[in-house]
């Protein structure tokens, strides 16, 4: 390196390189706390497990219980709602994902890869539109189950089916079915 | 400003003020001395009503602040204490709260000005920008107040525009969840929209004094829409605007005032005052009236990334319509044509905003479809179409020869009418 020849690198271009390049990686390491400090903090991270006692829940019925900050939906169905939900032919579903947090990702949303036990009677899930968030209605008798007489979301029209697919409105995915197991015959176990 | 200073200090203390810091000359040649043109109307005051509107956001904002508690738990309880509690509390957040609306319909009369004279054209193109960027820093700062007295359409409205985001392929649920601080709206989201609410407001005025400054280079536009050319053209800002500017905030305040006593409610929504319960979604979830057209445009497609990504050109192709109109002539007046369809979209907009107050079902989705169309082809084919097709009326050689023939036709008109 000479700093007589023009055309060449002079050590003056590299000092200036390696306090700019020294600069920017101090300004990014301390950016990053600055955003992260924005993400779920460890209280909110705290691996949150519920116990739901369903013993009382008859067919037909249903409950929602508070997870995380969301509502979850627990649904003990009908004969006719499970018959309604395996009818359907799953490629003509809006998502054929199972969104099933208990199953491989790809595995497709037929009623029995929704449902928690082998009878299909347990329906448990996110009480969450993937539309926008809103808490779809259907849980309560007198609500608006929507087309498929499952649940209705009223905050822009989306109908989910008794299974909690997604058939008909905005939303693009099937409501979410998160980590969930019978630890015994009464009690289900969230997250 | 580009023009020469008329400033003269008086004093032997101004003039040694004025060699180290020229503010008072600077204050002096923008706004007492400044040129307008002599033929604005009253649509052109909406500025300093808006300028109006900022500084009561943040005074009465500042106030707010001393008595309201950030936090899920507290919140709505402290809005109530400012309510019955606070001494003159209601009167100041109802100031507020009201003054949030009047913001928006003044800043709405700014827009539609604009576009009737077509002040976004060349030269004032930047201006035009800044003030599309105001509004869209308005729209965010009012969105973050509502969440503020966590009622339910306060929870809500913040869960149904945050979960916006989700929508973006790939990264959709970090950001939401970043923006969240949590997996839900919830005490997080609460505080940093606070600590933001209360920064903006002055990100605004930064910006309003960028577009400000931008006026005053390029020169008001005016009702005929030709430039200045002569000195008669124009008339000192003081005392002839001042008084005008003044007499328009009167009249604006009337009305800011008849809210604020004896309807201060009517423009929110009565869900508020419940406060909110993650568990159960309103039966109808409203935004604040400002923001209805473009909650219609967000539910008139049927998919969840196309609404989201239809609305948000909704604004943007607000920051490219310099280049979209095609016409050279600025203002409508001497357009007859782009006049109707200045009217059909006026109409639109409205139509739109009544159609984002009703449930997305059946006549009114298909409504807010052919509206959300309509939005779109009026700028992308009617306004180029327009300028290339449109015969304009001949126009004024000069703002004072429109005035002055206006006042000529007046003269014979008053005349004929005696004969
Ligand atoms: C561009 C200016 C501003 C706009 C458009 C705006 C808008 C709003 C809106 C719509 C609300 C909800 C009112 C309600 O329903 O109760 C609100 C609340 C609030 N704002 Fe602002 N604001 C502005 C400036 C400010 C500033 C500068 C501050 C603080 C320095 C502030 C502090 C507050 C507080 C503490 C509340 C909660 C109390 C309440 O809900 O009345 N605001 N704001
Ligand atoms: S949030 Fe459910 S349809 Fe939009």
């Amino acid at each position: 390196m000479s700093d007589k020849d023009p055309k060449q690198p002079s050590r003056r271009d590299f000092i200036f390189l390696a306090t700019g390049a020294f600069a920017a990686v101090g300004a990014a390491s301390i950016a990053w706390p600055i955003v992260d400090q924005m993400n779920p903090d460890a209280t909110a991270l705290a691996l949150s497990k519920i116990e739901v006692d369903i013993s009382q829940l008859e067919r037909g019925q249903a409950i929602t219980v508070k997870w995380r900050g969301k509502p979850v939906f627990i649904r003990r169905r009908t004969e006719e709602e499970i018959q309604m939900a395996s009818r359907v032919d799953i490629d003509s579903l809006p998502d054929n994902n199972a969104r099933n947090y208990n199953l491989s990702p790809d595995s497709a949303a037929s009623d029995e890869n929704r449902s928690l036990d082998e009878n299909g009677e347990w329906l448990v899930m996110v009480g969450v539109c993937t539309h926008l968030g809103c808490v779809p209605k259907g849980q309560s008798l007198g609500d608006s189950k929507g087309d498929f007489g499952g649940w209705y979301c009223p905050c822009h029209g989306s109908h989910y089916d008794t299974a909690g697919r997604i058939r008909k409105g905005p939303a693009a995915k099937n409501l979410d079915i998160p980590a969930a197991e019978f630890i015994n015959q009464n009690v289900i176990r969230i997250g | 400003m580009s023009k020469e200073s008329t400033y003269i200090p008086k004093s032997g203390f101004s003039k040694w003020f004025d060699q180290r810091l020229p503010l008072p000359r600077m204050l002096h040649d923008n706004i007492n001395a400044f040129p307008t043109p002599r033929n604005l109307n009253y649509w052109y005051t909406f500025g300093g009503i808006l300028t109006f509107c900022l500084v009561t956001q943040i005074v009465t904002g500042i106030v707010l602040a001393m008595h309201y508690t950030a936090d899920a738990g507290l919140a709505f309880a402290s809005v109530e204490h400012i309510m019955r509690n606070v001494n003159y509390g209601w009167l100041i957040r109802y100031i507020h709260a009201v003054g949030a609306s009047m913001f928006f319909l003044a800043v709405y009369v700014h827009i539609f000005r604009g576009l009737y004279y077509g002040s976004y054209k060349a030269p004032r193109e930047i201006l035009w920008i800044l003030g599309v960027v105001i509004y869209l820093l308005m729209v965010i700062t009012a969105f973050m107040g509502y969440v503020l007295p966590w009622g339910q359409m306060s929870f809500w409205g913040a869960t149904v525009i945050t979960n916006l985001f989700s929508v973006i392929p790939v990264v959709g649920t970090t950001i939401t969840e970043w923006l969240w601080g949590g997996f839900a709206v919830d005490n997080a989201t609460l505080k940093r929209f606070f600590s933001l609410h209360y920064l903006m407001p002055f990100m605004i005025f930064g910006v309003v004094i960028l577009h400000i400054w931008s006026l005053h280079v390029t020169g008001n536009n005016n009702p005929v829409g030709v430039s200045v050319k002569e000195k008669q053209d124009t008339v000192p800002f003081a005392p002839y605007y001042t008084v005008k500017d003044a007499f328009s905030l009167v009249c604006f305040l009337i009305l800011f005032a008849w809210f604020i006593f004896f309807n201060p409610n009517i423009l929110g929504h009565t869900d508020n005052y419940i406060m909110a319960d993650p568990l159960v979604t309103p039966a109808h979830i409203v935004p604040e009236w400002y923001l209805l057209p473009f909650y219609a445009i967000l539910r008139a497609i049927p998919s969840k990334l196309g609404g989201v990504l239809v609305m948000g050109a909704a604004i943007a192709i607000l920051f490219i319509l310099p280049w979209l109109d095609t016409s050279k002539v600025r203002s409508a007046t001497f357009r007859p044509l782009y006049k109707q369809f200045y009217w059909i979209f006026v109409v639109n907009c409205i139509a739109l905003g009544y159609l984002g107050s009703q449930n997305p079902e059946g006549l009114f989705l298909v409504a807010s479809r052919i509206c959300t169309a309509y939005y779109f082809i009026h700028f992308l084919l009617v306004l180029p179409i327009l300028g290339l097709v449109e015969k304009p009326k001949p126009i004024p050689e000069s703002i004072t020869k429109a005035v002055l023939e206006k006042m000529e036709i007046r003269n014979m008109k008053e005349k004929s009418a005696e004969a």
